[in-house]
């Protein structure tokens, strides 16, 4: 990714004012994608499909996988109840992005919504919030009604023959439900506990059947892709990782907030001319990519890397959520990797022992080293725990939890032992 | 009030009527149903929880588990205003502790507690999704009041004590001007 960065136009979150409304959102070209999609026969579900694929939007919910690929999963219909689970259960520190497609956006989600429930023949959409976005929940929820007023949903849209509900459903405070089986779960109305997989959702999900789930953000990206062509849409951004992004920026920075660019722009440039720098003039010294479960970079490690999976993967990180958390020179990273800790602790589900168990280790050692009462020890302790926890649960939270763990302590060593040094223990 | 005169009106079960048609069996809509349990009653003890599992028949122990399990709904009675502070990474790097420990010390009580006047609930919460608004708070599962200093939260609960809750609060994208302005 060159420069082009500083002159791309927002397409997921344009500046038009009142573009939440319907009218506005028509008359900006708002549902000529579902127009298309529904009354030109051309668009069958499978060129539908094949586009979004081709296109490679790849997930903004953190796995990144191929959108158009999913869809592809779910099985022919055998005449039983379909769905699309839409996840706007955001959660992991640092990612506060999808708020802002209900806010100033929420149309362009549902069309993409919509065109996804017709490729895949689903006739029942749910739309998943968490509990603390009332607010935004609610501006969503006037937006469903106007589609359902002007005929973009409800029976026999556009005079389609197709007929898809969609239904908007809260949480009511976990970090695990943005996990996607355990959101299935909680739609079921149960305790969030993510299932084992296989089977996957495509195969049993909602009550058994068949059911994909999808970001908020990754579907507003599809009618991009119906009105303008895969081809333009993956020539946006970084190669591999294509499209519109919007990155969260929190942290020490002048200016944090969300903004929409390509994939691919180089970290230092959305520090440092995104964000407007270090607040108080400060030097960088480490950074969080993509939310609080991606691995810490380290400010030397940065030259170079951009904000795309390839990247990111070079230089040891992952993208995640894009939601990027900044730390200034006097930033203790004993603390933020206690608090960390500390929220993965409270959100395990506890339906695995590693996970339930072993995130309260993590926390507990960590206030140890934190209070001053650690030994060096205990450094190679929770490394060892991290390798006994990941890979033995049923979902990820638990490799979530090790990874800030392993990589915090591994690249800021120097830090963790001397607070070790200090301890009551060390004089001893 | 004693557990036999908890009871939904005809327009809540109007509403939540409305809300099991969304699903294919009652147990889907326990969530949506504590949460209209919670906006009437102002919490989900154990009585309330009851009234939510006989209304929706189903097992109590069940919707105890759901209602057990989510943070968001209240497990006793709270103060007229709750005031969840996020204190999760980005709070924490931007002040959400000292924010915390200015309430404590006005309110006079730790987090986790009721003021004797039963006006005000502090928690401390983890992140609520304004990451980028930091360090923040939301008053009662509703606004969010953003980027907090003490002189903001002194205002908040002088607004809240005489009954004035915030409005929502948008939180703009910042303009493509000001990066264009930023890049040169």
């Amino acid at each position: 990714m060159a420069d082009d960065w500083r002159s791309y136009e927002p397409k997921l979150i344009p500046d038009i004012p009142d573009l939440h409304k319907i009218g506005v959102y028509e008359e900006n070209g708002g549902y000529r994608a579902l127009k298309a999609v529904m009354q030109d026969s051309d668009w069958s579900r499978e060129k539908v499909t094949n586009e979004v694929k081709a296109a490679n939007i790849r997930g903004r919910g953190g796995a990144g996988f191929n959108c158009g690929l999913k869809w592809s999963f779910m099985p022919d219909p055998d005449g039983g109840p379909r769905y699309l689970a839409c996840n706007g259960d955001e959660s992991e520190p640092g990612t506060f992005k999808d708020r802002k497609l209900f806010e100033f956006n929420p149309h362009l989600f549902l069309e993409g919504a919509l065109i996804a429930a017709y490729a895949m023949q689903v006739s029942t959409i749910y739309v998943y919030i968490r509990g603390e976005y009332l607010d935004y929940g609610k501006i969503f929820e006037k937006a469903v009604a106007e589609a359902y007023s002007r005929g973009y949903l409800g029976e026999d849209i556009l005079g389609s023959g197709e007929d898809i509900e969609l239904h908007t459903v809260y949480g009511a405070g976990a970090y695990i439900c943005g996990e996607e089986t355990a959101m299935l779960e909680s739609l079921e109305g149960k305790r969030g506990y993510p299932r084992v997989k296989p089977p996957f959702p495509a195969q049993k999900g909602l009550w058994g059947r068949p059911t994909t789930i999808n970001n908020i953000e990754t579907l507003a990206n599809v009618p991009l892709v119906i009105n303008n062509g895969a081809d333009w849409y993956s020539s946006i951004g970084a190669e591999g990782h294509p499209g519109p992004v919007l990155y969260g920026i929190s942290g020490h920075v002048n200016r944090p907030g969300v903004y929409e660019l390509p994939t691919g722009v180089p970290v230092l440039d959305l520090i440092n001319e995104v964000g407007g720098g270090v607040r108080g003039g400060k030097d960088l010294k480490a950074v969080i990519p993509g939310g609080a479960s991606t691995p810490v970079l380290r400010a030397d490690q940065l030259e170079g890397v951009s904000m795309d999976s390839e990247s990111m993967r070079e230089a040891g990180s992952l993208l995640g959520t894009a939601g990027m958390v900044v730390m200034d020179e006097d930033t203790d990273m004993v603390e933020v990797l206690w608090r960390i800790a500390h929220f993965f602790h409270h959100e395990s589900c506890g339906q695995c022992t590693p996970c339930r168990e072993g995130t309260g280790w993590l926390e507990k050692i960590l206030i140890r080293i934190k209070e001053g009462e650690g030994e060096i020890k205990d450094l190679d302790l929770l490394l060892d725990l991290t390798t006994q926890m990941e890979g033995r649960t049923i979902c990820a939270l638990a490799d979530a939890a090790c990874w800030p763990v392993r990589h915090t302590i591994t690249r800021f060593r120097d830090e963790f032992e001397a607070r070790c040094k200090q301890s009551a223990h060390a004089l001893a | 009030m004693a557990e036999q005169d908890l009871s939904f009106n005809g327009e809540e079960r109007e509403e939540i009527e409305k809300i099991t048609s969304r699903f294919p069996n009652n147990k889907a809509a326990t969530l949506q149903v504590l949460w209209v349990a919670q906006r009437k009653f102002g919490h989900v003890k154990p009585e309330v929880q009851k009234l939510v599992a006989r209304t929706l028949d189903l097992p109590e122990a069940h919707v105890h588990g759901v209602a057990s399990f989510y943070t968001q709904y209240y497990k006793e009675e709270t103060g007229r205003f709750v005031l969840d502070v996020c204190t999760c990474l980005s709070c924490q790097l931007c002040g959400g502790y000292e924010i915390l420990h200015h309430l404590e010390d006005r309110l006079g009580i730790s987090a986790g507690e009721t003021t004797d006047d039963g006006m005000f609930t502090l928690q401390e919460v983890e992140c609520l999704g304004a990451c980028g608004y930091a360090p923040m708070l939301q008053v009662t599962n509703g606004p969010y009041v953003n980027k907090l200093t003490t002189e903001k939260v002194d205002r908040l609960l002088e607004n809240l004590r005489n009954g004035q809750t915030p409005e929502f609060e948008s939180m703009a994208m910042p303009h493509l001007e000001k990066r264009n302005q930023a890049a040169t």
